[in-house]
């Protein structure tokens, strides 16, 4: 194939406490170190790796949101994708609007392979692909943790509740990746200067044409309820009769 | 008027706990008729199973030989096609559900509510966002059908003292042929099921190799627990990924959770913070499991899980 497409949400570092405004509001984010959605980094990996064995030409990433987005565009550079597409949106995209504006760039690229993340660690939606899949009329393999390109086709191991199920889907398609399917690269300080000079495109969402959906309200955020610190017990004659004490034994 | 039309998840034998979990969260929306859609090409038990759920109205079967192993490109365009007159469509947020829901939302053209865990009013909803570490409170469009993936383990299942109406849906909707199931490969135990055992003992990375999860085989045993695992203990190979408790793996309410081995990362409590009572065994005392931990025993599991397992009659 000649492209894979692959998206970077820009989100709150996996390893940040995340706080609550005290205004129910939404949650702090200044000074808040922003990272690439680490199952998006995995989406990357994967599509270089399929690049490397020469099984497509070219790695584009696309982000949407606000410009601050592109620094994670520029990582992806950094890590090895050929060129970056940022669409443009102050606002909060919804999954749909974002689906939407995805098949748009889609439509002008017309890759071979979508990757994405499965879900954002932010709002956990888990719907973008699945949603872009469905408009795009193509495949859909959620939670993959393993990938492999047949021609026109592509088997995909997917991690679902009873074990791992697997499917083969026809190209083009779109997958969401999991945890296990790989383990990104770290970038180095040559690639981030080399990066500068990739090109990045940006693209006001307005110009995609992409119709509005009624979006859903985020009323209220709160921190959710905090369950009790325990005691601890001795030994293990302090566990069975802690345990009976509870009725659980 | 509100009617819900709740996807049944089954293997074509066996209706899956998580749909009278669904339907319980269906129920709590005032003076809502709930239908349960059976897709399958031979699904019989699953539609008596299914027909026995309190609180619903009817039962809709859709016989189609495409819906067998319940693909989402599949699924999505009969579930849509009979979406008519239904102003809400749930599923359970399980993979089946995760993965075939947001589908059927892009084909109405509206957003889907991901894992709701409590019923604010008709189009009003709590969900976890953040690994847990905030609830949102939602409120989707009124003039649009609310698509929504039910948090299981947020519900307790309706009973099943039901005889619901039995009705056989003709959908003629074109389906497409490029996605094809190969196969499933799960490892076949005798344990309780883990998303609904009432007890799950869970083991961590620091088991140190797939060998001594015996001993948590053993403990599970001995105390008819389903057993569960860290993501560090799956990533590491000690056992399959179907055994993953937390943000990414299996979100689980038993009345009893015994942690061992397992430091507590907000992922994995995130799977863990419904659960009646949670034991934590691990030597290093300041681990986070220890802040959520009922009863807490510092010291080498190597040592205690064994002494605990030789301890229970």
């Amino acid at each position: 194939m000649d492209k894979i497409l692959v998206g970077l949400k820009r989100v709150v570092d996996f390893n940040v406490r995340v706080r609550v405004k005290n205004d129910g509001t939404g949650v702090e984010t200044g000074g808040v170190k922003m990272s690439i959605n680490p199952f998006d980094e995995i989406a990357l990996e994967e599509a270089l790796r399929i690049r490397e064995r020469g099984e497509a030409k070219e790695v584009i990433v696309v982000s949407i949101g606000a410009s601050e987005s592109a620094q994670q565009l520029r990582t992806g550079l950094a890590m090895g994708a050929d060129r970056a597409i940022l669409i443009q949106t102050t606002a909060a995209a919804d999954p749909i609007s974002r689906a939407r504006a995805l098949l748009e760039i889609v439509n002008r690229e017309a890759p071979g392979l979508v990757l994405l993340g499965k879900q954002a660690i932010d709002n956990d939606d888990n719907q973008t692909g699945q949603m872009l899949a469905a408009l795009w009329g193509r495949p859909q393999a959620t939670s993959a943790s393993k990938l492999e390109l047949n021609g026109d086709t592509a088997r995909v191991t997917r991690e679902v509740d009873l074990g791992l199920e697997i499917v083969d889907v026809d190209l083009p398609a779109v997958v969401t990746v999991d945890l296990r399917l790989n383990e990104p690269r770290y970038v180095k300080l040559p690639d981030i200067m080399k990066a500068k000079k990739k090109p990045l495109d940006e693209i006001p969402i307005a110009d995609l044409g992409v119709e509005a959906s009624p979006v859903i309200e985020e009323i209220l955020f709160e921190p959710p309820e905090q369950r009790q610190k325990g005691v601890i017990v001795d030994n293990v004659a302090g566990l069975i009769a802690a345990l009976k004490d509870k009725g659980l034994l | 008027m509100t009617k819900i039309l709740i996807v049944a998840e089954h293997d074509g034998q066996t209706l899956n706990p998580s749909t009278a979990k669904v339907v319980a969260c269906a129920a709590e929306i005032d003076g809502a008729e709930l239908d349960v859609v059976v897709f399958s090409d031979s699904a019989s038990d699953v539609v008596v199973q299914a027909a026995k759920l309190d609180a619903i109205s009817r039962v809709l079967t859709v016989d189609s030989v495409s819906s067998k192993n319940a693909l989402a490109a599949m699924i999505a365009p009969q579930m849509v096609a009979i979406a008519d007159g239904y102003s809400h469509l749930f599923g359970p947020s399980t993979t089946f559900g995760k993965d075939l829901m947001p589908r059927v939302a892009a084909l109405l053209g509206v957003n889907q509510i991901s894992d709701i865990m409590s019923v604010e009013g008709s189009h009003t909803f709590k969900r976890p966002i953040y690994a847990g570490n905030v609830v949102l409170t939602v409120k989707a469009p009124a003039d649009r059908p609310v698509v929504a993936t039910v948090r299981t383990a947020s519900y307790q299942a309706v009973g099943s003292d039901n005889s619901a109406v039995v009705e056989n849906i003709e959908c003629t909707v074109e389906l497409p042929t490029h996605t094809r199931f190969v196969e499933l490969k799960s490892a076949s135990s005798d344990r309780p099921d883990l998303q609904t055992a009432a007890r799950v003992v869970s083991g961590g990375r620091a088991l140190g190799s797939s060998e001594n999860f015996d001993i948590i085989f053993a403990l599970a045993d001995k105390l008819g627990a389903g057993v569960g695992a860290s993501r560090a203990a799956v990533d590491a190979g000690y056992v399959p990924n179907e055994m993953q408790v937390g943000q990414t793996g299996k979100i689980i309410a038993p009345a009893l959770y015994v942690a061992i081995g397992i430091s507590g990362a907000i992922q994995h409590l995130t799977g863990i913070k419904d659960a009646g009572t949670i034991v934590a065994i691990n030597k290093d005392g300041e681990a986070p499991i220890f802040e959520v931990a009922d009863i807490g025993l510092v010291g080498d599991l190597f040592k205690l899980v064994p002494e605990f397992t030789a301890a229970l009659k």
